[in-house]
Parts: C-alpha cells; sequence; structure tokens
C-alpha cells in the first residue's frame, strides 16, 4: 500500500490495434499536492486518468490511488476520488439543482443533508441564481463549474481534472482556476489536472509531469524545469527585412537557434541574460537597425520543446489549423 | 428514494422534456389509426372479418407503434449518455449496474404507460369500447407495458452496444417493417399472399397485435394472451438480458 495520493509503476494502456496510448508511466504525487499533467491532444493524459480513476484497467503495470490498488480495489478508490472528465459530463434537459439532487443521492446523502450539500455546493461555484435553469442553456464555463460541484459531492480528498478550461474565455478559466486553487489552499485536496495549456500548468500546478506520446519526458516543479533548459533567448527583429539573415548570423554567435517571430532572430543565450548588453553592441557593431528586440525567460513550452524537439503551442496551433 | 427510482424519475424527466420525442410516440400512432380506419374501413365486408368495426381493429396498433416509438427513445436517451460522458459519471459513483439498468427500464414503462393510457381513452372516446370490460383494460395495459419493455430493451441494447444515437435511429425502420409485415392490416388467415402470410405468422409482433385485438374485439381469449404474453415477455426477457451484458461491457469500472 502507498502513502502517496497517487503512484503509479509501469502503468500501460494499448489499444486494439492502436499505438500505446500510455507507455510505462511512473508517477507519484504527494497528498495535498497539485500535480498538472501537460502535453499535447493524444499524448495519453486522458486515457491516464480513466486507468487512475477506475475507468479503464491497465494493460500492465501497477497504480495506487489513496493507497488503494485500482484494480483490485475500484470501489474504495471510487470513493475517495472526485473527477470531472473531459467535456461536462450533463444531461442538458436536467437543471443544476436536478443535477445535485441525482449525485447526492447516489453517494447516500438523503433529505437535508443533500439539500444542504447542494446549496453548499452550488454556492461555491457560483450557480445559485443558474440552479434551476436547464444545463442545456448553460454556458461552457458554467457546465465546467457545475461539473466541479458534482465532483465534489462527496468531500473527495483527491480530485481529477481532465482538461477542466479547454474551450472556455479567460475569465471562465481563471474563476475556474482560482477555485481549484482554494480547493487545494482551503481542503488540502490533492488535484490531478491534466492540460494542453502551458499557462495553466504553470499556475495552477505545484508540480509538472509533462507527457508525450506516452511517456514522461520531464518532471519537476514548474521552476525547476524551467531551470533546467536554464538560459534565457533573445529576440531581435530588424527594421529592414532584407537585414534578417545577417542579424541571424550575428546573433548566432550567442547561441543556438531557437524558434520566434518569423519576421526576427532568436537564440538561446549561451551565456545567460549577462550577454544582453554584447548583443546589443554586436548588432550596433554590425549596423543593423533594430526595430524590437525581446529577452524571453524559458517557458514550459521550452522544456517540451527541448524534451521532444516539438513546441507544444505549435502542436495547439497545427491542431486548430487541422479543425 | 432508491437508486432505481432516482434514474426512472430522471429518465422519465428529461424524455417528457423533449416535446420531440413525447408527441410523435402519441401522435403518430393516433394519425396512422385514423388514416387506417378511413382508409380499410371496406377490409370489414370481408367474410370472416372480425368485426364489422375498423378502428376496433386496427386499435391494437398505436400500442404496438408506441412501443416501437419508446425503443426509440429509450436508446436515444441511453447513446446520448453515452456520448456526454453521463455514464462515466454514474460509474463513478457507488451506483450498481443492475439499478442502472432497472432506472432506464422503469423510464421506459413510465413513457410507455402514459402511451398505453393515451390509446386506450381514445379507443374508449370513439370506438365500442373494450370488449374484455375493465379487467381487460388493465391487461391491455399490462400487455402493452410488456411490449414497450421489449422494444425500449433492443433500443437500450443497441445503444449500449453501438455508443451513439445513428445506431438507434437506424434500427428504427427495422422495427416498422416487422410492424408493417406482421397482421397489423388484416388478420392472419385473411392474408392471400402466402409469403406475406408467411411472415406474419413467424413475426412475433402478429401475436402482440393479436393479444391486444383479442381484448378489444373478443373478450376473453385465453391462446391469444397466452401467446402475445409469451412474444413479448420472450423477447423483453432476451433484450433485457442483452442490454445487461452490453451494459457490463460499456461501463467498465475495475
Amino acid at each position: 500500500m502507498s502513502d502517496a495520493a497517487i503512484e503509479t509503476q509501469g502503468l500501460v494502456r494499448e489499444f486494439k490495434k492502436g499505438p500505446r496510448a500510455v507507455d510505462g508511466i511512473d508517477l507519484r504525487v504527494e497528498p495535498g499536492e497539485v500535480y498538472g499533467f501537460l502535453g499535447p491532444n493524444g499524448a495519453g493524459k486522458s486515457t491516464t486518468v480513466h486507468m487512475l480513476t477506475t475507468l479503464l484497467p491497465p494493460s500492465a503495470g501497477r497504480a495506487w490511488v489513496a493507497g488503494h490498488d485500482i484494480v483490485e480495489d475500484g470501489a474504495a478508490v471510487r470513493a475517495t476520488i472526485g473527477a470531472a472528465l473531459q467535456d461536462a459530463a450533463l444531461d442538458p434537459y436536467l437543471t443544476g439543482r436536478e443535477h445535485m439532487k441525482l449525485q447526492t443521492a447516489l453517494h447516500g446523502m438523503r433529505g437535508a443533508e443533500a439539500r444542504e450539500r447542494s446549496d453548499a455546493l452550488l454556492q461555491r461555484v457560483g450557480l445559485v441564481q443558474a440552479a434551476d435553469r436547464r444545463v442545456g442553456g448553460y454556458s461552457g464555463g458554467m457546465k465546467r463549474r457545475l461539473d466541479l460541484a458534482l465532483a465534489l459531492v462527496h468531500r473527495p480528498r483527491i480530485l481529477f481534472l481532465d482538461e477542466p478550461t479547454t474551450g472556455l474565455d479567460p475569465q471562465s478559466r481563471s474563476a475556474l482556476w482560482e477555485e481549484v486553487q482554494r480547493l487545494a489552499a482551503d481542503r488540502g485536496v490533492t488535484v490531478f489536472l491534466t492540460t494542453q495549456y502551458l499557462e495553466e500548468a504553470d499556475v495552477l500546478a505545484d508540480r509538472v509531469g509533462i507527457i508525450d506520446r506516452g511517456h514522461i519526458v520531464a518532471e519537476g516543479t514548474p521552476e525547476e524545469l524551467k531551470a533546467e533548459i536554464g538560459r534565457p533567448s533573445v529576440e531581435a527583429i530588424p527594421r529592414d527585412p532584407d537585414q534578417l539573415a545577417y542579424t541571424k548570423q550575428v546573433l548566432a554567435r550567442f547561441g543556438e537557434s531557437v524558434t520566434g517571430s518569423p519576421k526576427g532572430a532568436s537564440v538561446r543565450l549561451s551565456g545567460g541574460d549577462a550577454q544582453l548588453a554584447e548583443v546589443v553592441r554586436a548588432l550596433d557593431a554590425a549596423n543593423i537597425e533594430i526595430q524590437e528586440l525581446q529577452l524571453h525567460a524559458p517557458t514550459l513550452d521550452d522544456v517540451f520543446l527541448a524534451k521532444t524537439g516539438r513546441s507544444l503551442e505549435g502542436e495547439a496551433e497545427r491542431e486548430v489549423a487541422a479543425a | 428514494m432508491s437508486e432505481v427510482a432516482l434514474l426512472a424519475q430522471r429518465s422519465v424527466v428529461r424524455t417528457l422534456r423533449q416535446p420531440a420525442m413525447v408527441v410523435p410516440s402519441l401522435v403518430f400512432p393516433l394519425l396512422l389509426l385514423s388514416i387506417n380506419t378511413s382508409g380499410l374501413e371496406t377490409a370489414t365486408h370481408l367474410p370472416g372479418f372480425p368485426t364489422n368495426s375498423y378502428f376496433q381493429f386496427a386499435l391494437a396498433i398505436p400500442f404496438i407503434q408506441g412501443a416501437l416509438f419508446s425503443a426509440n427513445s429509450a436508446g436515444t436517451n441511453v447513446a446520448s449518455d453515452i456520448e456526454s460522458g453521463f455514464l462515466n459519471r454514474l460509474a463513478l459513483t457507488p451506483l450498481r449496474r443492475v439499478s442502472l439498468m432497472l432506472g432506464q427500464l422503469t423510464g421506459i414503462l413510465a413513457l410507455g404507460l402514459i402511451q398505453a393510457l393515451t390509446f386506450v381513452v381514445v379507443g374508449l372516446a370513439f370506438g365500442d369500447g373494450i370488449a374484455a370490460g375493465p379487467a381487460g383494460v388493465v391487461v391491455l395495459v399490462l400487455l402493452s407495458l410488456t411490449i414497450s419493455l421489449a422494444f425500449g430493451a433492443i433500443g437500450a441494447f443497441v445503444a449500449l452496444r453501438a455508443g451513439n444515437g445513428e445506431a438507434v435511429q437506424g434500427t428504427f425502420p427495422l422495427f416498422f417493417a416487422a410492424l408493417f409485415l406482421s397482421s397489423m392490416s388484416l388478420p392472419r388467415d385473411l392474408i392471400e399472399t402466402d409469403w406475406f402470410r408467411t411472415v406474419a405468422t413467424w413475426n412475433p409482433v402478429s401475436y402482440m397485435l393479436e393479444g391486444i385485438r383479442s381484448l378489444v374485439i373478443e373478450g376473453w381469449d385465453a391462446e391469444a394472451l397466452a401467446l402475445g404474453f409469451a412474444c413479448a415477455g420472450g423477447i423483453a426477457l432476451i433484450a433485457v438480458a442483452a442490454a445487461g451484458s452490453a451494459l457490463r461491457t460499456r461501463m467498465v469500472r475495475t
């Protein structure tokens, strides 16, 4: 029995005629921690969550949630966890309050206890006014908040949130972030959060696991991961586009080239941000008139790029374009 | 309230809140009844026709047709729960699978009851009454509910196996073909085309129709009722077992 909130050892899920969606994941999430599971679509995030929430048996490996084996003791796992899975799983023909009534009853609450719990949670997620309206008329953010309230009905110690803010407007997204932060801070709830948004992982997660093609390629606090990359990058956009190639040539002296704006030259500074003054002097000596010069601190996307050779933001843009 | 009652309540509430699902299941069977009655009244002049009112003869059809709509609505509701992830939400609660199945089936029966009572009222208002009397009405409603359960469970089975609403919609025409290839329009012994008579004789829908028809036209006919209940009950048993098995596969949890 594991003392971690969540622990996996060599967790694998293979689908018939498909690749290994999850290919030997080892991870450990401590009680009270917010763990961000970051990766592009199809990386294996949701499959991992489905296994950890007992909805999908693993093909190999083992995992424990709240100390319970997910295969041998599924019922105990379910009693301990709450989950808001990808796409709010709601019935458009029922009201918010009817959802709460059903969920509280299915968790064994009756009468006044169920009503009080429903009211408290509806209040918590700001849905009291809309509680008697059918969910079909809710906005995406309202649906997500109701989904979260439903996941909290039985006071779970561990909460799984599978891409909770995908498709939400910035205001709804930050409202949900606040709620997740409050849950972790006030109630000590362990949160396992999957996301494809770098900012979300950066803002919310105590630790981040980066998953790509079924493998965890990096793990640590956002600061540790960014420190691994260590060096900032500088981007220079010449006023005269014809000088772009020359600008790249000058900047190449300061470090390896990285992806940036197509109008500019970007390099990761091999000597860190102390080199910035040298960069400015070199560009000036080369008579390149600069329109814009930016120093970028390392981001989680840089970490993803360093570990996989691809940009997470680039992946998202390609997915949008393909759609 | 028990798990089953809660889920049955949800099933009924969500169905009643979809007029596009409820209204056609009441209106179309009655429309077909009125069209058949006005168009086929002369069939009552055929020697051996069991009644001189085609309305009385055709009154059994809406009960079956209503049950076919039950199959559609049950299947569509189940498919929508799968597609939306609602089934996963239920799977994460301590809910037992059998309760979920019973809840869905109770919902089907509730809709079936509304349909059956509507058709009985129409039959009493516009026809010559139910020959088997008040007790016959009770038996008629019971038979009608068994038929609704049978077709509803088939709809739920298809949805659970396929996991999408399109598959459920795709089976709807097959159900109607089964209705039209039965003794819906004429008693079997008056169907002159051999292949049609043979198909109608092998078609269990014929016996469901004839069970209801016997109560409306003749009174108490033990053989017709036994065959009607046996066909509907048999299909219900098989379909519920198949739907239960499909639910076990669909609602996987460790």
